[in-house]
């Protein structure tokens, strides 16, 4: 794309380092890393080391959900909302009937699809933007929602549901036990590397380079676009699943949750606005961001800041990406 | 691509601002919290909501003994002083209105549902107008001049906020008798406000229990749900009293946001960082269960625990047979202002202040009040058993 008519050594320098780059955010996470290491040895036996990954799972998935839509040019400011409503609803409809558990995982997936679908339909065909299609959409599942309910959940996740983001194979030798979190983690983290290597990958980086230059060469930019909005549906229906596991029903599982994949897929270099970054880069930028949290944890930091310290990382991440795509 | 990704910067600040109020309850300030995580034991500063004639008021009537029947605590009274009110005697039958502040959560749900069914106990109420101020203060004094215009012969109003609301509430006392529950209001002019106890005895009834059952030097952690509200304020600073009096050290004073998942990590980070959490302490149940489990999912044994009286919590009590305590608040207060209405509209005296009994839920009385039939978010001490509707109603089986 716009590389190709830069001299190689900018070319190289610019792959390694330059904006969209993914070793920033892999130095990054060493260091926090090494910190936590020195700080808490017992961070690095497997089991616990498993357990924090089975807690990062559902953000690192979101966050692969929303590079799609950030690599294309665009956003999905309506995941935490859907997270929200997908629990609720599960909650509501299996009311505790582990037999309703399938039918109601697929509703949930179902309906997460729906959701991108229409994010997706809005911002191409009806050219609204994406910004303003998915905080409408937000403001309508917590509107929604809230109608349905009263304002409090009810019913409850059968264990057959909860079983996904809270257990995981066990009596392993070594391991522990092996959450099913982490196993769905590598199954969708795989796909999405897959994805992105394929021919729609590389439609949707162009997009979010130069859509027009894209649909002059014949991409389908409408298409791809809409995909990538159904993608962070579904990533954000499966971490809905895992967290709706993990702790149970709550109106509050999702809040927020749209500015944390945010500030993570930024935190893994790719560029707001789109064309640049990989799907690898903003899965670590999660779980660098989750490493950070931790370790903010461990050095006794109240929680509250936990906010003030990812509104910094999104300042400096788009200011540094800025500096750096002008070298 | 410099400008475009500079326009979407700023678009993407201003949603932050815009979702920021309507996603976030992160606080923007803790004193007590950073305080005590700083210093990695201690609980921090005494807040500036704490009152003491307050709290020694209420650590008085936790052991006063209440009036009335036994079997009827919402009917009850502690340390009662009449106050006189022939002058409201009137021939029914009745309207009566209520002003509701909100269903928005389970506790407000089912003691709603108590008072609609404390209304069909009652065949001299024609009928029973209710107004939902979602939650709005704005809203609920547009509610309550609308239902001075109905033709109601006493008023029951839940208030939204204490301060904002007084001035609707004077102005409907001009008009009608007047009956407040939950939350207070700041003025004289109601016939009766009814509510338990309140924050400072049911803080105090989790924290004493932690500091009998875990051995001195213990870890505890103290989970809130977020700071500046009054009654979690006065839970957190009764228990504050009784931690500083005694040998436990509180490791840490966190805000969950009533956030499940939350919870459950912070509760593991806690596990992390110190290898074992002897106590849990925490101004309301709602999270409980997602406490416990991370005690469970870390391969921890279970620490002594405080809960609330939520189904979901005293089932896993039972279950798991953990060394627990749940204060209430309770819901059958819900059911006290209807009583009290009828007794005003018939010139019989009333307690004012009604202060209802704020029982506690003990290892002792577990079993009467773990129902499974009933949902897991429903409020055991609802005092709604004998209620005509129950237990469908309530979402039971």
């Amino acid at each position: 794309m716009t590389t190709e008519t830069i001299a190689p050594t900018a070319q190289a320098r610019r792959g390694r380092w330059g904006a969209g780059s993914i070793w920033p955010v892999v130095v990054i996470l060493v260091l926090l890393l090494v910190a936590i290491g020195i700080r808490q040895p017992e961070f690095y036996d497997p089991p616990a080391l498993l357990a924090f990954l089975k807690r990062s799972a559902p953000l690192i998935i979101l966050a692969a959900g929303q590079y799609f839509v950030i690599v294309a040019g665009d956003f999905d400011l309506s995941v935490g909302s859907l997270v929200t409503a997908e629990v609720v609803i599960a909650a509501r409809l299996i009311d505790g009937d582990p037999a309703a558990t399938g039918p109601v995982i697929a509703l949930v997936l179902g309906f997460g699809l729906l959701v991108g679908l229409v994010n997706g339909l809005v911002s191409t065909l009806l050219l609204v933007p994406s910004f303003i299609t998915t905080l409408g959409m937000y403001l309508i599942l917590v509107g929604a929602v809230y109608t349905w309910t009263g304002g409090s959940p009810r019913g409850a996740l059968s264990e057959e549901f909860r079983m996904f983001g809270r257990r995981g194979i066990e009596g392993v030798p070594w391991l522990g036990e092996i959450p099913y979190a982490v196993l769905i983690l590598l199954v969708l983290a795989a796909l999405a590397v897959l994805a992105m290597r394929s021919d729609f990958g590389k439609v949707l980086l162009a997009v979010g380079d130069n859509p027009r230059a894209a649909r002059l060469a014949g991409g389908r930019v409408a298409g791809v676009r809409t995909v990538a909005f159904v993608i962070s549906g579904c990533c954000a229906a499966v971490a809905a699943v895992l967290l709706g596991g993990f702790g149970g029903v709550s109106f509050q599982v999702g809040a927020g949750l749209e500015f944390t994949a945010i500030t993570a897929v930024v935190l893994g270099g790719v560029v707001l606005g789109g064309g640049r970054g990989s799907v690898v880069g903003a899965m670590l930028g999660a779980l660098t961001l989750q490493t950070l949290l931790t370790l903010l944890n461990l050095l006794g930091v109240a929680g509250a800041l936990a906010s003030a310290v990812q509104g910094l990382i999104i300042l400096a991440a788009v200011a540094i990406g800025g500096l750096r795509a002008r070298t | 691509m410099r400008t475009r990704t500079g326009s979407a910067l700023a678009a993407l600040a201003g949603t932050a601002m815009i979702l920021a109020g309507c996603a976030s309850d992160v606080p923007a300030a803790n004193p007590s919290a950073s305080g005590s995580a700083a210093a990695g034991a201690g609980t921090g500063e005494t807040s500036s909501f704490f009152v003491q004639a307050d709290y020694d008021n209420e650590m008085g009537l936790r052991s006063a003994t209440a009036t009335g029947p036994a079997d009827k605590p919402w009917e009850q009274a502690l340390n009662p002083t009449n106050a006189d009110t022939a002058k409201y005697k009137k021939a029914g039958p009745y309207n009566l209105c209520f002003s509701n502040a909100g269903v928005g959560n389970p506790w407000r749900q089912v003691g709603f549902k108590n008072m609609q069914a404390e209304v069909k106990l009652h065949p001299e109420i024609k009928s029973f107008q209710v107004t939902d101020a979602e939650s709005k203060d704005d809203k609920q004094i547009s509610d309550i001049t609308d239902l001075l215009g109905k033709g109601c012969d006493a008023l029951i109003v839940s208030p939204n906020t204490t301060a904002t609301l007084t001035p609707a509430v004077e102005q409907a006392c001009a008009k009608v008798p007047v009956i407040v529950f939950d939350r207070g209001v700041n003025t004289k002019c109601p016939v009766t406000f009814i509510n338990p106890i309140g924050g400072y005895a049911f803080g105090a009834a989790g924290a004493e229990f932690l500091t009998e059952k875990v051995k001195p030097g213990g870890n505890i952690l103290a989970l809130r749900i977020l700071p500046g509200v009054d009654v979690l304020e006065a839970r957190w600073g009764a228990a504050k009293v009784a931690f500083d009096k005694s040998q436990l050290k509180v490791v840490g004073v966190e805000f969950t946001d009533g956030d499940a998942a939350k919870t459950k990590t912070i509760v593991s980070n806690y596990l992390q960082r110190f290898g074992t959490i002897d106590g849990i302490w925490m101004d309301a149940g709602a999270t409980a269960v997602a406490a416990a489990e991370a005690f469970e999912d870390a391969g921890k044994p279970f620490p002594a625990i405080v809960g609330e009286d939520q189904q979901d919590f005293l089932r896993m009590w039972q279950d798991k047979k953990l060394t627990a305590v749940a204060p209430t608040y309770p819901t059958y207060q819900w059911r006290t202002p209807v009583i009290a209405a009828l007794k005003i509209l018939k010139g019989e005296p009333v307690p004012n202040p009604w202060k209802l009994p704020q029982p506690t839920i003990t290892d002792a009385n577990l079993a009467q009040f773990v129902d499974p039939s009933m949902p897991p978010l429903h409020y055991a001490m609802c005092g709604c058993s004998d209620l005509p509707g129950y237990p469908g109603d309530w979402g039971g089986k």
